[in-house]
This record gives structure tokens, sequence and C-alpha cells, in this order.
């Protein structure tokens, strides 16, 4: 059989060739992209790569408090490249943040969040939920000390929920602290929600090709000329993205694999022992802050009565952080998407990357004395951003003119650098 | 749109009564089976068999205290010194975040049971030990987020809202304590 009549008959009967053809070959993308869209299909490698080592290590793996820790060494000392896999596995969660931060900074910047793509933008805000709880599971699974006690602090968080908070925990746990049966449901879920992760990254990826990326002029592509096919000219730059990618993920995974660890999961988890200096991973810092900062009862003021309690609304400050995300569509609704044709927006967003970064610094330092205050200012100043800022601005910023296409744009920024 | 209205008044009105109750129905039963699954999550009846332990308190002197795990969790058993138990007793109810008397915490005034959990997000508090760091009210200090507990083992000051949590236990005879 020739390979064309066997394309044909699979064809006939699944028309994958031409869905393959349609979405990753001639699929029509704006000619202007940067660097900043290379983020997205980098996510989706390291997502695989996740998968991958992940089902590796869990065949040496055993989900029990007596030998999870001992599994986890025997992988890195006895198993063949065990510990590389470890490695790659460790590091990449690491990774898949940088980029996935990257990834939704790059929206921010260019307001690819506003229509046609709110969905497609949600759809990222719940993805961005589900691997932030798989890598919190995921860490628990060696049982070192900060696996063990990460696990008790987070999962209290729950406690703080009025009348039903106890109940959760006892069902989350399945018993009456971070024990076997918790480390068992861990492992199945951090098992799992990749593959939910899979499936909500498939339904992002058909969004967007319903009307296509945005790019840096926010501009809606308007004909042919705007745009190129996706391969070869994505492909290539994607493959290009990709290999200064691995250069960097080879050097942790190589010369700095413990780098972004912490030393304490190195310890075997004791139950008796709280370590002194609980910290999250890297990737949390900045949400853990924002738990921290809300250290007072929220009451109705020059009485006695708490409606929320610190630890409560530390909680609903947290996942606020993360969830307002998902509100953004209907927080800005400036006509122009991208900020480079909105000087005070562009102001305002360094503004709060710095803010951002702000928090993750102090996510990492102890919660007293000035760090308690920096926190709260950066805590602030970050739903200042999205509840007050962005739509004030929404409403009274004047925009610079808009290039009337894509096409447009590209051609002034030639002419432009050609007469310098 | 008056059509529509028209038309929904007669034949597909019960029609969409049918649908809407038989939707309902279909709801409930998703939800009852949801429940076995729920509670398939929830402590094993031998983790709830786990539930009381014994403990022989015949060792300790004053000053010292013993930790046990009872379902997992660790119990602080202290046996007070007479400065502590004062300590304990000479508070102001109104200097307290979560106003309780010393006396309705303890059994017998020398001895302190209480869970070793902080209320705030569960670390185990220092305290324990002579040596470790009591906190500014002498009795037990979390390391996590500041919390500092009094000799009864009371939130004094940090971030967590309650005292630290007594068990359910009884003096088996003068040395021995059951908890749970
Ligand atoms: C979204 C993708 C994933 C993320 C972000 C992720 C994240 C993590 C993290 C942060 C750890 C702790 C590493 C350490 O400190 O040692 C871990 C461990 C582990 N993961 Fe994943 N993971 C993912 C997918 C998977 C999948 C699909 C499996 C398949 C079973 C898996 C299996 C394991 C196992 C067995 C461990 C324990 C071994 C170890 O700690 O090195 N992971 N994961
Ligand atoms: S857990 Fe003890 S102060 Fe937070």
């Amino acid at each position: 059989m020739r390979w064309q009549q066997t394309k044909d008959w699979i064809e006939h009967r699944l028309p994958i060739f031409s869905f393959l053809d349609k979405e990753l070959n001639k699929y029509p993308a704006p000619k202007n992209l940067n660097y900043m869209w290379n983020f997205g299909s980098l996510a989706g490698i390291i997502l695989m790569i996740m998968i991958a080592t992940g089902i590796f290590l869990a065949m040496h793996y055993t989900p029990h408090v007596d030998h999870a820790f001992n599994s986890v060494e025997r992988i890195m000392r006895d198993v063949n490249y065990g510990w590389l896999i470890r490695y790659i596995h460790t590091n990449g969660a690491s990774m898949f943040f940088i980029v996935v931060y990257l990834h939704i900074f790059r929206g921010l910047y260019y307001g690819s969040y506003k229509a046609p793509r709110e969905l497609l933008w949600i759809m990222g805000v719940v993805i961005l939920f589900l691997m932030m709880g798989t890598a919190f599971m995921g860490y628990v699974l060696p049982w070192g000390q900060m696996s063990f006690w990460g696990a008790t602090v987070i999962t209290n968080l729950f406690s703080a929920i009025p009348v039903i908070g106890d109940d959760i925990v006892t069902l989350l746990w399945g018993g009456f602290s971070v024990d076997n049966p918790t480390l068992n449901r861990f492992f199945v879920l951090h098992y799992l929600f990749p593959f939910l992760i899979v499936g909500l990254a498939g339904l992002h990826v058909i969004a967007l090709h319903v009307h296509g990326s945005n790019n840096p002029t926010g501009v809606e592509k308007k004909t042919k000329k705007d745009t190129v096919p996706f391969h070869p000219y994505y492909t290539v730059k994607d493959l290009f993205g990709l290999g200064v990618f691995l250069i960097v993920f080879a050097l942790f995974i190589f010369y700095a694999p413990n780098y972004l660890g912490h030393p304490d999961n190195y310890i075997p988890a004791n139950p008796l022992v709280t370590p002194a200096h609980i910290v999250p991973e890297w990737y949390f810092l900045p949400f853990y802050a924002v738990l921290r900062a809300i250290t007072f009862d929220i009451g109705i003021p020059f009485t006695d009565i708490v409606l929320i309690e610190a630890k409560f609304g530390g909680v609903l400050a947290m996942g606020g952080a993360v969830g307002i995300l998902a509100l953004l569509p209907w927080l800005d609704t400036h006509p122009v998407k991208s900020a480079r044709y909105r000087p005070t927006f562009r102001k305002f967003f360094w503004f709060f990357v710095i803010d951002a970064l702000v928090l993750g610094w102090v996510g990492g330092k102890p919660a007293e004395g000035v760090y308690i205050y920096i926190g709260q200012a950066a805590t602030a100043y970050y739903f200042f951003h999205f509840l007050i800022l962005l739509p004030y601005l929404s409403r009274n910023e004047q925009a610079m003119p808009l290039p009337a296409s894509i096409d447009d744009a590209v051609q002034a920024r030639k002419k432009y650098g050609a007469k310098k | 749109m008056s059509k529509d209205k028209k038309d929904s008044n007669s034949e597909t009105s019960r029609r969409d009564f049918l649908n809407m109750t038989g939707s309902a129905v279909g709801a409930v039963g998703v939800a009852a089976c949801a429940v076995p699954f729920i509670q398939s999550m929830n402590p094993a009846a031998d983790t709830l068999a786990l539930a009381t332990i014994e403990v022989d308190i015949s060792k300790l002197e004053a000053g010292q205290g013993m930790t046990v795990t009872w379902q997992g969790k660790p119990v602080f058993i202290k046996r007070r010194t007479a400065q502590e138990i004062k300590e304990a007793r000479n508070v102001d109810l109104k200097d307290l975040p979560d106003p309780e008397k010393d006396e309705d915490r303890v059994q017998k005034e020398e001895w302190l049971v209480a869970i070793g959990i902080c209320t705030h997000l569960g670390c185990v508090p220092l305290g324990q030990k002579p040596t470790d760091v009591h906190g500014d009210f002498n009795g037990y200090f979390c390391p996590c987020h500041g919390s500092h507990y009094d000799t009864s083992g009371r939130i004094r000051r940090g971030p967590a809202p309650k005292n630290l949590a007594v068990p359910p236990y009884e003096f088996v005879n003068n040395t021995t304590i059951k908890i749970g």
C-alpha cells in the first residue's frame, strides 16, 4: 500500500490529516508576533515533559508514609537515571510556572483577555488553579519536612471557612491530621490533575483557533496581508525558543538542581516537629504574602462585631488574588487592547510587575517587623490595580491612534527602522 | 414574542414541566450517588478505631513535659510548676483573645493536657522542653507565624484565633491518663 492511499483511507474515516493541516500548517497567524508569543507552546511542551517524567517516577515511587521518602531517595541513588528523571520533574515544575507567569503577563500587557478572547482567558485561569493544585500535591509526595508541613498549613487554610471548615479539613485528610490517607489521595490526584490540564489546554487552543492569536498591536487581523501561515514561520520560531529554553532548563538540572528547592525537604517528615521557617515553593510566594497580609479581623467599625476573622480574610484574599484574573475582561474595558498604544496603562503595568515581585520577595521573609507592612502595602496595591485603577483608566485614558491594520504597523516600523 | 408565549401557555408548558421535574429528579439522583464517594474520603473505621490511648505519666517531674501521638496529632502533657500554675490563674479574662479560665481547661491543676497544634494553621508550637523557646507568656511559641500561648495553652498574641484545644481525657489512676 502506498502512503497516500493509506492516508486517504484514514482521512475518509477520521479527518485527522486535514485537521492538522488546517490548525498547524496553514493556520494564519498575525505576522508581527514577538517572542512573548513563544510561551504558550512552551507551556504545552513542559506539560508533556512533566507527564512523561512523572509516569516514570511513579513506576518507582511508593505512596506510603513509611516508604515515600525512601522510595524517592532510591530513585535518586539506585534507579538507573532516576536522579535525572527526578531533577527534570522537580525543576520542570519551576520552569512550568516561570513560563506560565510570563505567558500571563504577556496577556496582561497586550490585552489578550479582551473580546473575543474572554473564555480563552478564563480557561487559562482555571488551568493556573489546577497547576497550583498539582504542584502543591506533588511537593507533598517526597514526604520531607517541607512536604508535610506545607501540606499541614495549606490544608488547614480550609479550616478558616466558617461553620463547615473543620469538617472539610477532616474530609481532605481522611483522618485527623495529614497522614497516610492524605498522602495516598494526593498521589492519585497528582497523577490525575495533569490530564485534566491536558483537556483544558485542548479547549484553550480550540478557543484560540476560533479567532486566532492576539498580536503586539492588539488590532485584529483583517486581510491576508496581516498574516503568515503558522508553518514554517512560527513552528521555526517556537522551536528556536524551545532551544533557548532547554539550555536554561538544563543549566538548572545539571548545575543547580536544588537551587530552587528547600534543603529541609531532604529531612524525612516528622509530625511532631515543625521546621523553624515554613516557606512554600518560590512560585507560590506572592500568594503566600497576600495570605499573610491579612493580620486583622474585618468587622463593623467601632463595634466588636467581627464579620470576617483574620484567618478567613487571608484565605479569601489569597484565593481572590488568583481568581480576580478571571474578572479582568470586565474590569479593564478600555477599547484599546495593547499597552503599546496606552501610555498610562503601560506605566501602571510595570508598577504592577514590580508589585508582584515585591510580594514574591516578602512572601519568602518571616512574617515580622517591617515585612508585615510591606506585604500589606503590596497586597493593597495589587487589588487597587485591578479594582480601581483599571476601571478608572478604562473610562479616562486617552489612547494613542491605532494603526489601520497589522500590516500598516509593520510597514511603519520598517520605514522607521530604515530611516534610523 | 407573543406567539411564543401563547405556545408555552398551551402544549409546550406541559413538556417544560416534565423536562424540569425530570431534570430535578435526575440531579437529586446524581447528588445521592456522590454521597458514598465523598464519604469514602472521610476517616475510615480503622482510623477512627485508633481513637483512644493510655499514657503513663509517672516519670514526669514538675516542669517536664511529654508529647504523645493521638489520632496522628501531637498531644502535649505537661506537669506544671507552682509558678506556672500561678501565672495561668492570675490572668484577667479581659486580656484573653479567647477567654477561658485555667480551671476549665485542666482537670488537675498540675497537669496541662492540650493538643499541640497551633490553632492558626496547624504547626506544632515550641515549649514542651525546658530548653525550648516559650514565647512572651512563658508557655508555648509557634514559630510558623509567631503565635504566643501562655502556661495554660491559651492564645495571647499572634494570628492564632483560639486556645490550644483540650482533648477528651480522664485520669485512670494517679499515674495514667486515657486520652480519647
Ligand atoms: C502539571 C504537571 C505536573 C507538575 C506541575 C508536577 C509537579 C511536581 C512537583 C513540584 C513534585 C515534587 C518534586 C520534588 O520536590 O521532589 C512532583 C513529584 C512527583 N510527581 Fe509530579 N507534577 C506533574 C505531573 C506529574 C504526573 C503526570 C505524574 C504521573 C504519575 C507525576 C508523578 C510524580 C511523582 C511520582 C512524584 C514524587 C517523586 C518526587 O518527589 O520526585 N507528576 N511533581
Ligand atoms: S501555624 Fe502557628 S502561627 Fe501560624
